[in-house]
């Protein structure tokens, strides 16, 4: 059980700003977040991409936002859950007993939700037989490559990811890629790359082809492709593989007894209370009258959302408001020596 | 104003009323038309805003860009007349615009 004063729910900026606002006046944090990584839709849908808006960082991308973020609450030694999805929350006396799909358990005063629009989950197939595929011999992400070894694979996708695996697959496996037109989003140099290999028959490439089904018993056996103009081919296939990014859904958060409008959650513009008392929400999450899904808002929602906590966390103490240039206690707090 | 039409998968239409300059992700969003997520907010981030622009209206829409592209493999079937709504802009040239929404965006 993992004892602190607040949970975060969500790593991006806005989780992380609300962390060191946490931590300015005193109190303690951790991190949940369902991707591998730290930055949240920044490090997920645009870490190269220029982000103009963050007040007096005339340009930056999303990895370097990020990186800023990270260093500037080093000092807090913040611990982060990645690879986790909050599943259950209980209401235990005056405070919240948490726990995720990992199995983590958290024992907390105050709970922030700060998950952007959801957790990240793989884009899937449209056809209705995938699902019973889904984990044996179909799967939208790899954690074991040796099973493919001397199978046949059809992978479906034309971003990096399905780029990556064909080539790399290619090696030990007999590939398909199949992609629904010619150009493709991942690098160029992968693009050429699997152009050479289809050129000397080590992979087949089919573009402007969809999958149209799947066929199999237990395992899958082979798979139906789908031209624009309506040719439909079969393909041999022990395994096939999704790439089509990542969707975002709130999943367990609709369970929560939050009000819930239109995939946000309403909170008040005081403190960034939801209706819940002990559970925030701050950046895209949330809505009130007049909400910018800017990350500069998430920054001052966070930064109210951290001193609503703290009733929370230390009912006893009373809460003074200070500056960072001036107080002691904040300088000891960062770790600055004088 | 220009008028603009959703068909929602259950085989409703919605004629609504948008303000030009606004784009048709957001006219559908305003007047709660169901099926057009939008989770992005407009960034070309998501496909969450796909739709199925009505044949004679394809040629009437500006091209897309390398980044409309690439987010529409993500779509949920994406077709030929395939576009992100977020990436329209009503104007009086697209008044009377006539666009399906898929049945599910992800």
């Amino acid at each position: 059980m993992n004892k602190t004063d607040v949970l975060i729910i969500g790593a991006g900026p806005t989780g992380l700003f609300c962390a060191h606002q946490l931590g300015i006046i005193g109190l303690s944090c951790e991190i949940v977040d369902n991707l591998d990584k730290v930055g949240g839709q920044c490090i997920e849908l645009y870490p190269d991409k220029p982000i103009y808006d963050i007040p007096a960082v005339p340009e930056c991308t999303g990895e370097e936002l990020t990186n800023n973020l990270l260093q500037q609450i080093k000092p807090f030694n913040i611990k982060f859950h990645l690879n986790e999805r909050v599943e259950e929350l209980k209401k235990n006396e005056s405070r919240w007993h948490v726990k995720t799909s990992g199995g983590v358990e958290f024992d907390v005063a105050a709970i922030v939700i700060a998950g952007g629009v959801g957790s990240f989950e793989p884009r899937k197939f449209p056809v209705k037989e995938c699902e019973k595929f889904e984990g044996n011999s179909l799967f939208y992400s790899i954690k074991d490559k040796s099973i493919f070894k001397d199978k046949t694979i059809s992978i479906f996708g034309g971003g990096d990811s399905a780029l990556d695996w064909a080539i790399e697959l290619s090696n030990t496996s007999k590939v398909n890629l199949i992609h629904r037109r010619d150009g493709f989003s991942g690098v160029e140099a992968s693009v050429q790359k699997v152009k050479e290999l289809n050129d000397q028959g080590k992979l087949n490439l089919y573009t402007k082809f969809q999958l149209d089904s799947v066929l199999g018993d237990k395992n899958i056996e082979s798979v139906k492709i789908k031209h624009d103009e309506g040719e439909i081919k079969e393909i041999k296939s022990d395994y096939v593989l999704g790439f089509f990014g990542l969707i975002m859904q709130l999943g367990p958060i609709l369970d929560w007894g939050l009000n819930i409008d239109k995939k946000t959650v309403q909170v008040n513009t005081e403190n960034f209370e939801t209706n819940v008392n002990g559970i925030f929400a701050i950046g895209d999450i949330c809505s009130y009258p007049g909400k910018l899904k800017l990350i500069l808002s998430g920054f001052h929602e966070g930064a109210l959302a951290a001193r609503g906590c703290f009733k929370y966390a230390k009912p006893d103490e009373k809460l003074r408001f200070e500056f960072t240039t001036t107080s002691k206690a904040a300088q000891e707090r960062l770790g600055i020596k004088k | 104003m220009a008028k603009i039409t959703y068909h929602t998968h259950d085989n409703k239409t919605h004629t609504v009323d948008v303000q030009k300059g606004l784009t048709v992700m957001e006219g559908a969003v305003q007047n709660d038309i169901p099926g057009i997520d939008a989770d992005c907010g407009g960034g070309m981030a998501c496909a969450t805003c796909h739709v199925y622009v009505k044949e004679e209206w394809l040629d009437k829409l500006p091209a897309k860009e390398d980044g409309e592209e690439d987010m529409l493999d993500m779509a949920f079937e994406p077709k030929n007349n395939s576009r992100l709504s977020c990436q329209l802009i009503v104007s009086d040239e697209l008044d009377g615009l006539e666009v399906n929404i898929p049945s599910k965006q992800g």
